[in-house]
């Protein structure tokens, strides 16, 4: 039996597979055409009631008093609740609990909530909100970052580090200012990605129900249901024992859905108040103001690179706009910084990071979660750095590509790099070396890689449990019964966890039942985030089915009189290796099984290698394993409007192994899609009210129509190649690739806009009006830029240092006293 | 409250009675008084294509129409394109090539599909891009779409399935 994470050499190693790899209808494809799919929204309940929410219309203030008796009164209300019910805070990350399911006193963004009225129809609900008399009395607004650092009062939380700085970090690995000194060349440039959000198409809906033992149950759109049990339980002061959680398929997540959001907590509060069930879907216009999606971020980019195009050091800083609360916060703002390293060697790394509050929406994960922006930076820089060494810049970046099995300046283990074949094959396709620099006027190419986590070597709450869980259970009818609490968003986890284990079981996938997203029924995974599905959930569900495996072979070697290791297992039967025809099937080989163990069951679990740093903050960046992602985008520039049309992209992903190539093929043009809208269009931004309204900051456009984003009008044809380097930290290899893909999309955008009209945008969204902007400037013969033009002052503290792994580092902090001696002697 | 009206719906080739509020949109009254919970919603304003049913075989956003005005029109849903329980060709084509991913804008791209490919039973990509340009879509970034709609034209087109 193999220890946990590690499956068996066998396994990996093998080159046939009967499931693995073959393109295939995923095992839930047929109930999602035919309409069968049950999203959170189609539950639908015996005296079920409907709750609807009254949000503040303020971006800050105080609340003086709630009169919600009118709203009582009418008919048809069940139950009117406030702040005043929900007395404990919450929120998804254990350093940040500062939510509020209704508001406690004070609105901090346009949307916050702040009382529930549960009625018999959505209707009357709806209708008796607005009967609720709420008197605030007016808080200045912070509106932005710099607006955060320049007005530290009113304080938007009486938490943080001070005024309304939420978080601050700082590391340093190896003496940076040192190796700029040292480089032949050094480049500073300013970048701005502004906020845009998930823009899931299905809203959030949820359905809480008291059971007949007046235990709680929620089926909610989440794609994290253990981390939404366990802070339910702690909110709502009620054992965990005693509530469910069921995660419904997602009609896309993205990352929107992985807080415990506060209608989750107003139904369940109402359902077990009222002893019977509760819905809530929230309208679009809701989803806007719940976003927790792309923090904006301004950073600061110093960079060193030796003359024959070799990066010496990098020195970045960034300042996020958080909105409102902490949601994942913190560790968005880690990862700000903590993946700059993977892609390309860097020897030395420094990184400061500064996350405010704002009278805004709260932001928090969305795919690629911090790290697309700080990737927008370093990539059109190093198209900037390309162009400044006479270079061509994949030519630049072939020559600088991190090393396999290697570990990074920030103590990050990298294993496998298909890179360098992304490189190649976008080149090649995109037919690069004929097109660069030589396209007409208007009309240019652009490129740019990327890497990203498969699974976050850490859970958001410490702990040293297997990360993923897997439960199997098989009978005598040969039925096999799947149990697993990762949580199907679209991205096809429910189809992994089948493909896996029919793999190791000789069956077909569609034959494999499951139950996943569960709380009371499936063991413990921590959900679709982080990239981590594939890669944790994999290895738990590959070595439960090896533990039933080696049964079944036991088992059927006794009747069939030869040694287990001579047996087979493949499309539905057991049978000797040199003699096919001798053997069993399935089914029959389960009778044998359960009549020699008894009742068949089986568990697996996941946790992820122990990473190498050592250093308080080396908790964000580790991951099993990276993937790997190079892009080439082709664009047009209209000279006269502005306007960009991107015709065609190339796009590469080094996935390790494909476990099912339609669906990885989905998911990475999913990826170029969303990230192309990202680069033209996509923006979450406010506006002033005007001042004989009520002057507040407001959303500037909640709407699907206004929000822009492409439609099938806008989508370029997409090229994708898969790089298949199976990783050994992965199960059958496979790494992940929902995410990687999105990060190269926006910065090769913005080089293709060079390359075709020499204009650098050094800000996202690149919009008409921006080029317009740049080649204006072009025109009159100064610096053809639009962007940031400066970074203000940031109280960024003294840095972690810590020595790099090829500095007689050892992963531990080097206190600054010991640092001085080091230098000295 | 508001007193109910009563209507004979023809749904999926099926005479539905139904009571209901009379402000109900189509979409509600599918959803909420029919049951046929296959039909979504993403934004209720006419914006996103979720909802798109087909009423006398044109795509219509239910969201948008009122329910009392569809009395005697011919309201198909994504629960009655499959023959019995043999999937129709798109539906086959969608969950083969992964023109499903989360499943959410499906139905209504399934419908809009099923128009197309009556007028048209072999359009070309460029006609398959406008027609479901109304029809938004957060996973697929539409390429896989397009292809499960051009082969279900094939498979339409080798078993002479009408649409």
């Amino acid at each position: 039996m193999n220890a946990p994470g590690n499956p068996s050499e066998k396994m990996r190693t093998r080159r046939r597979f009967d499931t693995i790899g073959k393109p295939r209808r995923r095992v839930d494809g047929r109930a999602k055409v035919t309409g069968l799919t049950k999203f959170a929204d189609d539950v639908v309940l015996p005296r079920m009631v409907h709750c609807k929410l009254l949000r503040s219309p303020h971006p800050h203030a105080v609340i003086e008093s709630i009169d919600f008796t009118k709203a009582s009164a009418h008919p048809g209300v069940h139950l009117v609740l406030t702040g005043k019910d929900f007395p404990i805070s919450y929120g998804i990350l254990p350093v940040t609990q500062d939510e509020y399911p209704l508001a406690n006193e004070r609105v901090r963004y346009v949307g916050d909530p702040v009382a529930a009225v549960i009625a018999r129809d959505e209707q009357t609900a709806d209708e008796a909100t607005r009967l609720i008399e709420v008197k605030y009395r007016l808080l200045n607004t912070v509106s932005s970052a710099e607006d955060a650092l320049a007005n530290p009062e009113p304080r938007i939380h009486d938490y943080g580090e001070q005024g309304n700085i939420h978080r601050l970090q700082a590391f340093e690995f190896g003496d940076v200012d040192e190796a700029l000194m040292g480089s032949d060349h050094v480049f500073e440039d300013l970048f701005f990605f502004e906020g845009n959000t998930h823009l899931p198409l299905e809203q959030h809906a949820s359905v809480a129900a008291p059971d007949g033992e007046g235990k709680l149950t929620l089926w909610s759109s989440t794609q994290v249901p253990h981390y939404i049990h366990r802070a339910l339980a702690r909110a709502l002061r009620i054992p965990a024992a005693h509530i469910r959680v069921i995660a419904c398929p997602n009609g896309g997540g993205f990352g929107g859905k992985c807080d415990l959001h506060n209608h989750e907590i107003v139904v369940s509060r109402a359902s077990m108040i009222l002893g019977r069930p509760v819905k809530i879907c929230l309208t679009r216009e809701e989803v806007f103001y719940m976003h927790r999606g792309r923090h904006p971020v301004l950073m600061k980019m110093k960079t060193g690179v030796t003359k024959d195009g070799k990066l010496t050091g990098m020195h970045l800083q960034t300042l996020l706009d958080g909105g409102g609360y902490g949601s994942y916060g913190v560790a968005s703002t880690f990862y700000t910084g903590a993946l700059q390293t993977v892609t390309y060697e860097l020897p030395r790394y420094k990184f400061d990071a500064c996350r405010t509050f704002t009278n805004k929406p709260p932001c928090g994960p969305k795919r690629g979660h911090g790290t697309p922006q700080p990737r927008f930076g370093q990539e059109v820089q190093l198209d900037k750095i390309a162009e400044k060494l006479g270079r061509d810049p994949a030519e630049l970046r072939l020559g600088m590509v991190a090393k396999p099995d290697s570990l990074t300046a920030n103590w990050l283990k990298i294993g496998t790099i298909g890179l360098e074949e992304c490189i190649r094959l976008v080149v090649e396709h995109s037919d690069w070396n004929n097109k660069r620099a030589t396209l007409p006027p208007g009309r240019g190419v652009g490129i740019a890689c990327g890497s990203y986590l498969c699974g976050a070597g850490l859970p958001i709450y410490w702990n040293k449990m297997p990360q993923s869980g897997v439960q199997i259970l098989a009978d005598r009818s040969g039925q096999v019964t799947v149990f697993c609490g990762a949580t199907e968003i679209g991205q096809g986890s429910d189809d992994m966890l089948a493909a896996f284990v029919a793999e190791v079981l000789g069956i077909d996938a569609f034959d494999v039942r499951l139950v996943t997203g569960d709380t009371a029924l499936t063991p413990v995974d921590l959900g679709s985030y982080s990239s981590r599905v594939t890669v944790m959930m994999g290895h738990a569900a590959i070595q439960a089915a090896e533990r039933l495996r080696e049964m079944i072979v036991d088992a059927a070697s006794h009747e069939l009189e030869c040694s287990p290791e001579r047996l087979v297992m493949a499309q539905g039967r057991v049978f000797l290796s040199e003699d096919p025809s001798k053997g069993m099937t399935f089914a029959e080989a389960i009778v044998f099984a359960e009549t020699k163990y008894g009742t068949l069951g089986t568990v697996g679990s996941y946790s992820p290698p122990r990473a190498p740093g050592r250093f308080k903050g080396a908790g964000v960046g580790p991951s099993p394993a990276y993937s790997y992602t190079a892009v080439v985008v082709e664009a047009e520039v209209d000279q006269n409007t502005g306007w960009v049309t991107v015709p065609k992209i190339w796009v590469a992903h080094d996935i390790g192994r494909a476990v099912n190539p339609v669906l990885a093929r989905g998911q990475v043009e999913g990826s170029i899609y969303m990230g192309l809208g990202e680069a033209l269009m996509e923006e979450q931004i406010f506006r002033r009210l005007p001042a004989k309204m009520s002057h507040a900051l407001v959303h500037k456009f909640p709407s699907m129509l206004e929000y822009k984003s492409l439609t099938s009008l806008d989508m370029p044809e997409v090229f994708t190649y898969l790089v298949e380097d199976p990783d050994p930290n992965c199960p059958f290899g496979a790494k992940e690739v929902g995410q990687g893909p999105l990060l190269p999309v926006m910065p090769a955008v913005a080089n293709a806009i060079y390359d075709a009209v020499g204009v650098r945008i050094d800000e996202i969204p690149i919009t008409p009006d921006k080029v317009l902007r740049a080649l204006e400037l072009k025109a009159k013969g100064e610096a053809p830029r639009v962007g940031p033009d400066h970074f203000p002052q940031v109280p960024y503290p003294k840095p972690v240092y810590v020595k790099t792994p090829w500095e007689g580092g050892d992963g531990n902090e080097t206190k600054p006293a010991d640092r001085k001696q080091a230098v000295a002697s | 409250m508001m007193k109910n009206v009563h209507r004979t719906l023809q749904v999926n080739g099926e005479a539905q009675q139904v009571s209901f509020a009379p402000y109900k949109t189509l979409l509600e009254v599918l959803r909420e008084d029919l049951n046929l919970t296959g039909t979504k919603h993403g934004c209720e304003l006419g914006e996103c294509g979720a909802c798109a049913v087909l009423v006398d075989g044109q795509p219509l956003l239910a969201c948008l129409e009122l329910a009392v005005e569809c009395e005697g029109r011919a309201i198909e849903t994504v629960e009655g394109l499959a023959n019995g329980s043999v999937l129709h060709p798109l539906q086959a084509a969608f969950a083969d090539l992964g023109g499903a991913q989360c499943g959410y804008c499906t139905p209504g791209i399934l419908m809009t599909a099923k128009a197309l490919l009556e007028k048209e039973p072999e359009p070309s990509r460029e006609r398959i891009r406008e027609a479901i340009s109304g029809n938004l879509c957060r996973c697929t970034g539409y390429q896989q779409i397009y292809e499960s709609i051009e082969e279900a034209a094939r498979r339409m087109k080798e078993a002479k399935v009408p649409a």
